[in-house]
């Protein structure tokens, strides 16, 4: 074996949400009335088009989330050592964008360090930008560097067209095949958008994805496209690897979330009385705490745990994962307040209905009503508070470890990449591409996260519905 | 004479639907113009088109709509601000809905007085008490500096007159006034607009679907189907002889006075507007139907001076008698099924940081009844008297607060609760809110066979078709989710549901309030087809006085948690001795005309429950009462038959 898969904690939970999260498309692809709301949701091309630019990032997200680590090549074969450093299948993926270590700060595209060195030069010392050890070293004079990377964007964008009509091809044939139509009329009826589901959106999103990738695969195998950090590595592939920390925040924090305001919120609506009281003045205490003071409290009980367990934690991977996973924990705990105040009002509403009402004279079970005839029918409000926070989560996240109480210094996240950057911005001139990279990705990321919110929340709310 | 107003083959859509179809009427000053339907049939949408305030996506396609010889529909918006309140104006049915909560009522007339008649200040406050006093709101001066939630319902739809009074209209357009109301109450407000109408010489559009409202106070009448006019006459005619097929069912589907027949039923429901419809729209559902009905649509014609839209008016037979079917034959000498004796049930009222109980709601306050098996008791009264409390004290789904319960011959503690479960159940008055939404038709009637463990879990599935076919439901119905059907086929899930447990007494809480004319007839049908075949003995808990005719043997008269009168229906509805049945009973509007009984209408409202007066509750609305019912509670006092009343009036006449 030439690598032993290292599964980390956040690692075995992303699967487990995935297992969920499909056990959940299975139940609700075989209910009508679940599948109804979902099918408005496909149909609306704005939301059809976030879906799809989120799913590229879960993909990259997933493809980050299987650590493994190699053999040392030196080791013997019956007794092999493997390397302490965890790598993903995505590293493996990327790997020159990994390895391709600049000394420091470069420009994005540039074929130039940022800072000007001592350099041997023809007869004698100089001091002068030096040449970067991997960006544009292809090149032999500064004057090539436009033209090649206008020639490399262009080929870029061929080939990303090029595929996307391939793919636009596949989808035509297999469509029309199932209607049993022409090629033809199946074309104009997607150019028409008279299709049941927003099918120029799908097309034009993926072609815009496969163009963008495709520019980015060229432009990055000879230049740094985001430029390099302080340490030198390329900012591309920090921005990459943040986002399985924006995804792993934005998800497991729900996931710890969710059983608190939903138990605790239909309990105090639904039994009210004593367990109501109770409630209540767990999360107004609870809120009235700044949230700021207990996440920072509660990393610095897992940072102290860290270093008096040193054998418990052998690599830096799992300690940085451990101090994730804390957060989300601690982010968890201290937001789920606003959901349970939302069931709870519901829950009060609806007990009082005459359905629950006629249980009751059927003498069936508390945990019978709740599990049949509430929760089902809060459910859409869970399914709205889980999008809407999740970007919400993903911004957190970057202001935390901004102010220094988030993640690990060690783990990429778009907030450590602010945090980085801050410094750099009083130099003249400026070294903007961290933060611009951070920004652009997670811009994206969050965009599409409420536009998709959105449309969730349109389908799902049955006061924006008018009449059922 | 020219006409107020004058409506002309108006077509209104919303959206690609149309809800409005060719419809043309006029209405004179000082008239009233009734147009009745089922609800859905485009009633409402006439007035707003007529107001110009369809909802969104909502527009007059065609058609024109003349008030005093201008184009109402050709104005500017801003002439057209004007002319609503100031020469017509529009009551609403919900008047909670219709004023702002967080502003006295004062204001809001006083507001409206301000834009249409320019008064202001004083002359404003002046202008807005007389109006209180035209609507007849006792103490104007005073309620002018109230909000909309401390007054009763029947005061606030008077202030929404009084509002609706303040631009002086030509045209007062009452779109079902009276429908949330209890009947004392929309007596009064019935007889407040009767008034009006005659001192300032309006014309008014009334929009109900009660036969009652509109024999007692319409001139002329126009019955709506599917978004069209269907027959128009004078009132007297059209009561004396409708026409129209549809008109005829809806007399005959209205339970009335203890005939004991079978309700003719209209089958099918009212089509959807978005349906495509050929031919008579009533086709489909009318019992004489010829091809040429399916195929073209009728015309008007005129029998004896009705119009009507009838490819085979004054054709059709004449009214066929009732099936006579018996009510449920059972000895008097049986045990009874259900005794209930001194039930009380107490809410607390608290008040404080601490959450101390300072005071009682009596909302039922020492109630004794009995029912027999196979016989139906019904409770009747005005809202808030604590009716339906005491159903679901029975049920224990309120917990009482002292009394004793007998089903069966076992008295029902909070130990032997799932006995009472079996034996005894409930049917709910909305069945939009009695069906979870997100359980299969199947699972619901289920819940309650799971929960009690009746039957072999094998048979139960078997079980549901029987139901099914019980309460006539297709058998495919189990599969689907309750907004498949439409609310009488809900009602017959949740009366299905019910049977399910095989009781022996039913709880029906006001099972048909919320359903149409023709759809409450199948459903009091059914219940009356199950109590004779299944020996079902029913509470059944209402405030129409009709339905209680139909229905039921027994009737109780509840007042303010208390029984005030009780005995065989004919007595109590025939023969009413204490004063407040005597209100009721005839507060009801009825179709035959009622020359030569006594009317008495009833002042005020009721009082709260928190703070009953004192001695007889009924003594400040009460036209008998002395100084004797002011101080003590009256004793129950025996007439012939089990006929008992609460009166110290009545006492004192024997």
């Amino acid at each position: 074996m030439k690598f032993i898969p290292e599964p980390l904690w956040t690692d075995w939970l992303i699967f487990a949400l995935l297992a969920a999260a499909l056990a959940l498309v299975w139940v609700i692809r075989r209910q009508e009335h679940l599948l109804a709301p979902w099918r408005r949701v496909a149909q609306r091309p704005m939301a059809a088009g976030a879906a799809l630019v989120l799913g590229t990032f879960v993909v990259i997200g997933l493809f980050d989330s299987l650590h493994y680590r190699e053999r040392l090549p030196e080791s013997p074969a019956d007794r092999p050592q493997y390397s302490v450093e965890v790598l993903s299948v995505f590293d493996a993926l990327v790997r020159d964008l990994r390895t391709q270590q600049e000394k420091t700060y470069s420009a994005p595209l540039a074929m130039q360090l940022y800072a000007k060195e001592f350099i041997e030069r023809d007869n004698g010392t100089v001091r002068d930008y030096p040449r970067l050890r991997y960006g544009g070293a292809h090149l032999a004079r500064a004057d090539e560097r436009l033209p090649d990377i206008a020639w490399r964007s262009l080929t870029g964008l061929t080939w990303g067209l090029v595929a996307s009509l391939f793919l636009l091809g596949l989808l035509a044939c297999w469509q029309s095949r199932r209607m049993h139509t022409s090629l033809g009329t199946w074309l104009g009826n997607w150019g028409g958008g008279r299709l049941d589901w927003p099918g120029r959106t799908v097309v034009f999103i993926v072609s815009l994805i496969l163009v963008v990738s495709c520019v980015l695969v060229q432009l990055a195998s000879g230049y740094h496209v985001f430029g390099t950090d302080k340490v030198g590595q390329d900012v591309l592939y920090i921005s990459l690897k943040s986002i399985r920390t924006g995804l792993v925040i934005g998800t497991l924090t729900t996931l710890v979330t969710l059983p608190l305001a939903i138990g605790l919120g239909i309990a105090a609506g639904y039994f009210r009385g004593w367990v109501d009281d109770v409630i209540q003045y767990v999360y107004t205490v609870l809120n009235s705490i700044p949230g700021v003071l207990l996440i920072a409290a509660a990393v610095l009980i897992v940072q102290v745990y860290i270093e008096s367990n040193p054998e418990r934690f052998d690599t830096a991977a799992v300690r940085a994962d451990i101090r994730l996973l804390a957060l989300c924990l601690i982010m968890g705990v201290t937001s789920w307040t606003g959901l349970a105040r939302l069931l709870r009002g519901e829950s009060l509403k609806l007990r009082t209905l005459d359905y629950v009402e006629a249980a009751r004279a059927f003498g069936v079970s508390h945990a019978r009503i709740i599990s049949r005839h509430i929760l089902p029918n809060v459910f859409h409000l869970v399914l709205i508070a889980i999008v809407l926070d999740f970007s919400g989560l993903v911004l957190a996240e970057a202001v935390l470890s901004y102010v220094g109480v988030g993640v690990d210094p060690a783990t990429y996240s778009w907030g450590n990449m602010i945090n980085g950057a801050r410094l750099e911005l009083a130099r003249e001139p400026v070294v903007w591409w961290q933060l611009g990279a951070a920004f652009a990705f997670m811009f994206a990321l969050v965009l599409a996260a409420n536009l998709f919110a959105d449309g969730v929340r349109d389908a799902f709310d049955p006061r924006l519905e008018g009449r059922r | 004479m020219k006409p107020l107003l004058d409506v002309r083959g108006l077509v209104t859509d919303i959206g690609a639907v149309r809800v409005v179809d060719g419809v043309s009427f006029h209405v004179a000053a000082g008239e009233t113009y009734a147009l009745l339907g089922e609800s859905g049939c485009g009633k409402s949408m006439t007035a707003l088109s007529i107001m110009r305030l369809l909802p969104d996506g909502g527009r007059v396609t065609s058609g024109a709509v003349d008030l005093d010889g201008q184009d109402v529909l050709a104005l500017p918006e801003r002439e057209m601000r004007r002319v609503r309140g100031g020469r017509m104006a529009m009551i609403f049915q919900e008047p909670m809905l219709a004023l702002n909560p967080v502003i006295r009522v004062g204001e809001q007339i006083i507001e409206a007085v301000a834009l249409h008649q320019n008064l202001a200040g004083q002359a404003g406050r002046d202008a807005a008490r007389d109006l209180l006093d035209a609507v007849g709101v006792p103490d104007a001066a005073r309620r002018l500096d109230t909000y909309p939630f401390e007054l009763s319902g029947g005061l606030r739809q008077r202030m929404m007159i009084a509002m609706a009074l303040a631009g002086q209209p030509k045209l007062l357009i009452a779109d079902e006034p009276t429908t949330a109301l209890d009947v004392t109450i929309q007596a009064q407000v019935l007889e407040v607009l009767r008034r009006l109408r005659v001192e300032r010489q309006m014309g008014m559009l009334l929009i109900t679907h009660d036969l009652g409202v509109v024999a007692e106070n319409a001139d002329r009448v126009g019955v709506m189907y599917a978004g069209e006019l269907l027959e128009e006459g004078t009132r007297e005619s059209f009561f004396a002889a409708p026409q129209h097929p549809y008109s005829r069912m809806l007399f005959e589907a209205l339970p009335r006075a203890g005939d004991g027949g079978r309700l003719t039923v209209i089958p099918g429901q009212v089509p959807k507007p978005d349906s495509e419809l050929k031919g008579c729209r009533f086709a489909p559902r009318c019992p004489h139907a010829v091809v040429r009905c399916r195929e073209e649509s009728p015309d008007w014609q005129t029998v004896d001076g009705q119009r009507v839209r009838c490819h085979l008016a004054g054709q059709l037979p004449a009214r066929l008698p009732r099936e006579i079917v018996a009510n449920a034959v059972s000895t008097q000498a049986m045990q009874p099924l259900l005794q209930v004796d001194g039930l009380k049930v107490y809410f607390p009222v608290r008040r404080g940081l601490l959450q101390r109980t300072v005071d009682q709601l009596r909302a039922v306050d020492g109630v004794s009844l009995d029912i027999q098996a196979g016989r139906t008791l019904a409770l009747v009264g005005e809202s808030g008297c604590g009716k339906t409390t005491v159903g679901k004290a029975l049920l224990r789904l309120t917990e009482p607060t002292a009394g004793r319960i007998v089903l069966a011959g076992e008295t029902i503690t909070a130990k032997n609760a799932p006995v009472l479960r079996r034996r005894a159940q409930m049917v709910f008055q909305d069945p939009f809110s009695s069906l979870n939404p997100r359980m299969r038709v199947a699972d619901i009637l289920l819940e309650g066979m799971d929960a009690l463990g009746v039957g072999a879990a094998h048979q139960r599935r078997d079980a549901v078709a029987r139901l099914l076919g019980q309460v006539g439901l297709p058998d495919d119905a189990g599969g689907r989710y309750p907004h498949a059907f439409s609310g009488g086929q809900r009602q017959r899930i949740a009366i299905a549901r019910v049977l399910a447990v095989s009781p022996r007494l039913v709880i029906c809480d006001e099972p048909t309030s919320a359903l149409d004319v023709s759809v409450q007839a199948q459903i009091l049908n059914l219940l009356k087809d199950l109590q004779n075949e299944l020996g079902l003995a029913y509470l059944f808990i209402t405030h129409n006085l009709g339905v209680v005719e139909y229905l039921a043997h027994e009737v109780a008269v509840m007042y303010l948690g208390r029984i005030v009168e009780h005995g065989a229906v004919a007595d109590v509805l025939h023969a009413p001795r204490h004063p407040y049945t005597q209100a009721l009973v005839s507060a009801v509007p009825r179709i035959e005309s009622h020359v030569g009984e006594g009317i008495s209408r009833l002042a005020g409202d009721q009082p709260s429950p928190l703070n009953p007066p004192s001695g007889c509750h009924f003594n400040p609305r009460c036209p008998h009462a002395g100084e004797l019912c002011r101080q003590t509670y009256p004793d129950r006092t025996d007439l012939a038959n089990g006929h008992w009343v609460r009166c110290h009036w009545v006492a004192g006449r024997i």
